[in-house]
C-alpha cells in the first residue's frame, strides 16, 4: 500500500515537473486563444510586433483611428516578433487568427506556406506604387501576400572622432581590404574597430548576409569559396581583435550599445537606430557596406508587411481591406515610417522623407539596392538555410571549426532541412 | 520532505481503514449501505476537481506532445490539423541529427555536475546553519536570494558578469593577473559557464530541503555521540548522513528532474551557443519548435518526449532504490 502510493506520487512529481518541457515541445496552444476572441461583434483584431508602442503612442492612435474610420473598433495586440509568428500559427489552427496582422517580412513565406494569408490581388489591394524589391520580400510564386509598411536595412555607422584620431578617411573605404586596413589603424590608435551581431538567431544571419552577398555568395550553396571568404573576413576581424569576442552574444541592440559608448569606430546596424544615433552624443556618419571588391554590397531588406489572414467569415475582408488601405496611404506611411525611422516603400513618400530629413538619403539608396531574404524563389527554404548559416558563423567565430568546415556542415544541414 | 510527511501520515490512515473494515462486517443494514454509497459519492465529488485538473493540465498536454511527435507536421498541416501519422519517423530524424549526440552529452554533463555541486554545497551549508549561531537566520535568508530572484534577472546578470569584453568576472581575474576567459563565447567554456550559474541558482533549493531534514534528526543522538567521544566528522558520517538518506534521495531526484529540463537559464545566457556548444535536449527542443522562422513541431516534440523518458527512468530507479532500502 505504502509503496504503491509512493510510486504514484513520485511518478506524478516527475511528470508534473516535466510538463513544462512538454509544452515547450510544441503542445502549448492555450496562450493564443485569449487574444483572438471577441469575434462576433464589430471588434477587429490587429496584431503587430511593436510591443514598445502603447495605445497612447502615435502608432497606437493611428491603428485605432483607421478602425474607427472603417466604422469598427480595433483591438490591437503588440507582441515580440518571434512570438507573433508562433502565436499566429496557433491562432490559425484554432480558427481565430487576427483580422489584420503586421508581420516581419521573412515570416510572410512561413505564413503563406501554412496557408493562412490572403493574396493582395484577391483582396483588391493596390501594390503598384510600391518599390519592387521591397514588395518582393512578401511574394511567393509571383503572388504578393502583404503590403509593406516600410523598409529598413543595414549600413555601417562610423564615429567621426574615432576615425579622425586614427587618421582614417571614411571616403577611402571602398572594399573589404580598405575597411580591414582602416580597422587596423583604429586598433593601433588604441580604439576598438567594429561591432556587429553574430548571435545564433535570425538577427545573426541578417547581419552576416551583406558580407555573404557582398562576396557574391549564393544562399543555395553556403560552402562556396565566396561564402567562405565572407566568413573568413569576420573571423579575421574577431581573431585580430578588430571586433570584440562578444559579437557572438550581441543582438543588434547590444551591438548598438557598444557603439554608443563612443569607443568603436564602426557599427553594422540598421535604419531604426538613426533616432538613437542622434542621441549618442558624438558625431557619426553612415556609409554603405562595401562589397568584397568594391561597390556597395547587397543588403537584406527588413521591415514589416500588413497582411490579412484567412477568415471563415469572408465578409470581414471588406473592413480589413479598409484598415490596410488606411494604414498604408501616403500620409499615414509618412508618419509611421518617421516614427519607426524606416524608409517608406513608395518613391513618392521616400522623396518627402528625404526632403524633411536629408540624413535618410543614404538609407533610401541602400533600400533601393536591398534584397528580400526569401526572394529569388527561396520562400520557406530560407529558414532552413538561415539556421545552419548562423550556426556556422558561431562555429567559425568561436574557433570550434574553420570557416570552410563550418560552412560545409551548414550546407549539409541546409540540404537535409526540407 | 514528501517522504517524511508520508511516513508520518500513513500509519494513521491504516488504522482508520482497519476500523471501518470491522464496522462493515458487523453491520450491513440497508440504511448503512445507502449511507455508505452516499459517502462514496461525496468522496468522488471531492476527487473530481483534482481528476479534472490532472486530466486538463497533465494528461492532455502529454497526449498532445506524444501526438505531435508521432505525426509529420508541416506548418500547413499544423494549421489544417491533418498531419499524416508517421510512426517513429520524427524520433529517427532526431536521433540521426548531428546535434543529438552533443545535446545528449551536454544534458548529462549539465545535470550531473550541477546536481553534485548543488547537493554538496547545499548539504555543507545546511549542516553549517544547523549550529544555530547568531545571525544564522539572516544569513540563511540571504542564501535564499537566488531562489527568490526571477530567473530572467539572475540569468541576465550572470551573462553580464561573464561577458568576455566587459564582464566583472574577467575584470576580477585581470586584477589577480589571470588572462581573461571567453566564458560565453568559447566552445570550451560555454557549458561550464551555464553550469556555474545553474549551481548558484540550485543551492538554495538543496539547502532548504536538507536543512529541514536535519531538523528531524533528534539532538540526543548527537549528545550521546559526543559523550562517546565522536568527532564532528564522525558525527556527520555516522549520524547525519545516514539519517538524512531519505531526504537526500528525494532532493536528488527532484533536483535531477528540475535540472534536466533547465531551459530558460541556458537560453538567456547562450541560446545553446556558440554553435551548439551549450545546447541541451531542452534548448534543442525549443530551437526546433520555436527557434527558427519555420517551426519543426514534430522533431521538437520528439526531443521533449525523450527528455520525459529519461526523467521517468530516473524516477523508477529512485523507487527501486527506495524499496530496497525499506526491505
Amino acid at each position: 500500500m505504502r509503496n504503491t502510493r509512493r510510486t504514484l506520487i513520485t511518478a506524478i512529481a516527475a511528470i508534473g515537473a516535466l510538463t513544462s518541457v512538454a509544452a515547450c515541445g510544441g503542445g502549448s496552444d492555450s496562450s493564443a486563444s485569449g487574444s483572438g476572441s471577441g469575434k462576433a461583434d464589430g471588434t477587429y483584431n490587429f496584431w503587430d510586433p511593436y510591443p514598445q508602442f502603447d495605445a497612447s503612442s502615435a502608432w497606437g492612435k493611428l491603428v485605432s483611428k483607421c478602425g474607427s474610420d472603417a466604422g469598427v473598433k480595433v483591438k490591437r495586440t503588440g507582441m515580440d516578433t518571434t512570438d507573433l509568428g508562433n502565436k499566429a500559427l496557433l491562432a490559425a489552427q484554432q480558427g481565430n487568427a487576427p483580422d489584420v496582422m503586421l508581420v516581419d517580412n521573412p515570416v510572410v513565406s512561413t505564413m503563406v506556406e501554412a496557408g493562412i494569408l490572403n493574396k493582395t490581388s484577391d483582396l483588391g489591394l493596390d501594390t503598384k506604387p510600391i518599390q519592387k524589391n521591397i514588395l518582393g520580400a512578401g511574394e511567393i510564386d509571383g503572388a504578393s501576400y502583404g503590403v509593406p509598411i516600410g523598409a529598413n536595412t543595414l549600413a555601417l555607422y562610423y564615429n567621426k572622432k574615432v576615425l579622425t584620431a586614427a587618421h582614417v578617411d571614411p571616403a577611402s573605404i571602398k572594399d573589404w581590404a580598405s575597411l580591414t586596413a582602416a580597422l587596423k589603424k583604429v586598433k593601433a590608435a588604441g580604439k576598438k574597430g567594429i561591432t556587429f551581431s553574430a548571435i545564433n538567431t535570425e538577427e545573426g544571419s541578417f547581419q552576416f548576409l551583406p558580407w555573404f552577398w557582398g562576396a557574391g555568395g549564393d544562399l543555395t550553396k553556403l560552402n562556396s569559396d565566396k561564402g567562405v571568404a565572407a566568413l573568413s573576413l569576420w573571423k579575421q576581424w574577431v581573431g585580430s581583435g578588430y571586433a570584440p569576442k562578444d559579437v557572438l552574444q550581441n543582438t543588434q541592440t547590444t551591438s548598438w550599445q557598444q557603439f554608443a559608448t563612443g569607443d568603436y569606430a564602426f557599427a553594422e546596424n540598421g535604419t531604426w537606430q538613426l533616432g538613437n544615433a542622434a542621441k549618442a552624443g558624438f558625431d557619426y556618419g553612415v556609409i554603405s557596406i562595401p562589397g568584397q571588391n568594391g561597390g556597395s554590397a547587397p543588403v537584406p531588406t527588413g521591415g514589416e508587411f500588413v497582411t490579412v489572414p484567412v477568415q471563415k467569415d469572408t465578409s470581414r475582408y471588406d473592413v480589413s481591406k479598409k484598415i490596410v488601405t488606411c494604414l498604408t496611404n501616403s500620409a499615414n506611411l509618412l508618419t509611421t515610417d518617421n516614427t519607426l525611422t524606416y524608409v517608406a516603400p513608395t518613391a513618392a513618400v521616400q522623396a518627402e522623407q528625404v526632403k524633411s530629413n536629408p540624413e535618410l538619403k543614404p538609407w533610401v539608396t541602400a533600400v533601393a539596392a536591398a534584397r528580400g531574404r526569401t526572394s529569388g524563389g527561396l520562400g520557406t527554404k530560407y529558414p532552413t538555410i538561415s539556421q545552419p548559416m548562423w550556426t556556422a558563423v558561431q562555429a567559425a567565430l568561436s574557433g570550434s571549426k574553420s570557416p570552410n568546415d563550418a560552412l560545409d556542415a551548414a550546407q549539409t544541414a541546409a540540404g537535409k532541412g526540407n | 520532505m514528501t517522504t517524511a510527511r508520508l511516513d508520518r501520515r500513513s500509519p494513521r490512515s491504516t488504522v482508520k481503514f482497519a476500523a471501518t473494515g470491522t464496522v462493515d462486517r458487523t453491520d450491513a443494514s440497508p440504511f448503512r449501505r445507502r449511507q455508505r454509497r452516499r459517502s462514496r459519492l461525496t468522496a468522488l465529488a471531492f476527487l473530481a476537481p483534482l481528476a479534472l485538473y490532472l486530466a486538463a493540465f497533465y494528461v492532455y498536454p502529454l497526449y498532445r506532445n506524444l501526438d505531435l511527435s508521432l505525426r509529420n507536421y508541416t506548418v500547413r498541416s499544423f494549421v489544417a490539423g491533418d498531419a499524416p501519422f508517421s510512426g517513429l519517423d520524427n524520433f529517427r530524424t532526431v536521433l540521426d541529427d548531428p546535434t543529438f549526440g552533443p545535446a545528449m552529452r551536454h544534458t548529462m554533463i549539465f545535470t550531473f555536475v550541477s546536481i553534485v555541486f548543488q547537493y554538496v554545497a547545499g548539504l555543507a551549508l545546511a549542516v553549517f546553519f544547523n549550529r544555530h549561531f547568531r545571525l544564522a537566520g539572516t544569513l540563511r535568508a540571504l542564501f535564499l536570494i537566488p531562489w527568490l530572484l526571477p530567473l530572467i534577472v539572475s540569468a541576465s546578470t550572470w551573462s553580464w558578469m561573464l561577458n568576455s569584453e566587459s564582464g566583472v568576472v574577467n575584470y576580477a581575474l585581470h586584477l589577480v593577473g589571470v588572462s581573461p576567459v571567453n566564458w560565453l563565447d568559447s566552445p570550451d567554456w560555454a557549458l561550464t559557464s551555464v553550469i556555474i550559474a545553474n549551481v548558484w541558482i540550485g543551492i538554495p533549493f538543496n539547502l532548504v530541503i536538507l536543512y529541514s531534514g536535519l531538523q528531524n534528526i533528534p539532538g540526543e543522538l548527537y549528545e550521546a555521540a559526543s559523550l562517546d567521544g565522536a568527532s564532528a566528522w564522525q558525527q556527520f558520517r555516522r549520524i547525519t548522513f545516514p539519517l538524512l538518506r531519505p531526504v537526500s534521495a528525494i532532493t536528488l531526484l527532484l533536483g535531477l528532474v528540475y535540472t534536466l529540463k533547465v531551459f530558460d537559464l541556458i537560453w538567456i545566457m547562450t541560446k545553446g551557443g556558440p554553435s551548439d556548444a551549450s545546447s541541451t535536449l531542452a534548448t534543442w527542443s525549443y530551437q526546433l519548435g520555436f527557434g527558427t522562422l519555420l517551426p519543426k513541431f514534430g522533431p521538437g516534440a520528439a526531443v521533449g518526449n525523450i527528455l520525459i523518458l529519461i526523467a521517468l527512468v530516473f524516477g523508477l530507479l529512485y523507487i527501486r532504490v527506495q524499496r530496497r532500502q525499506e526491505s
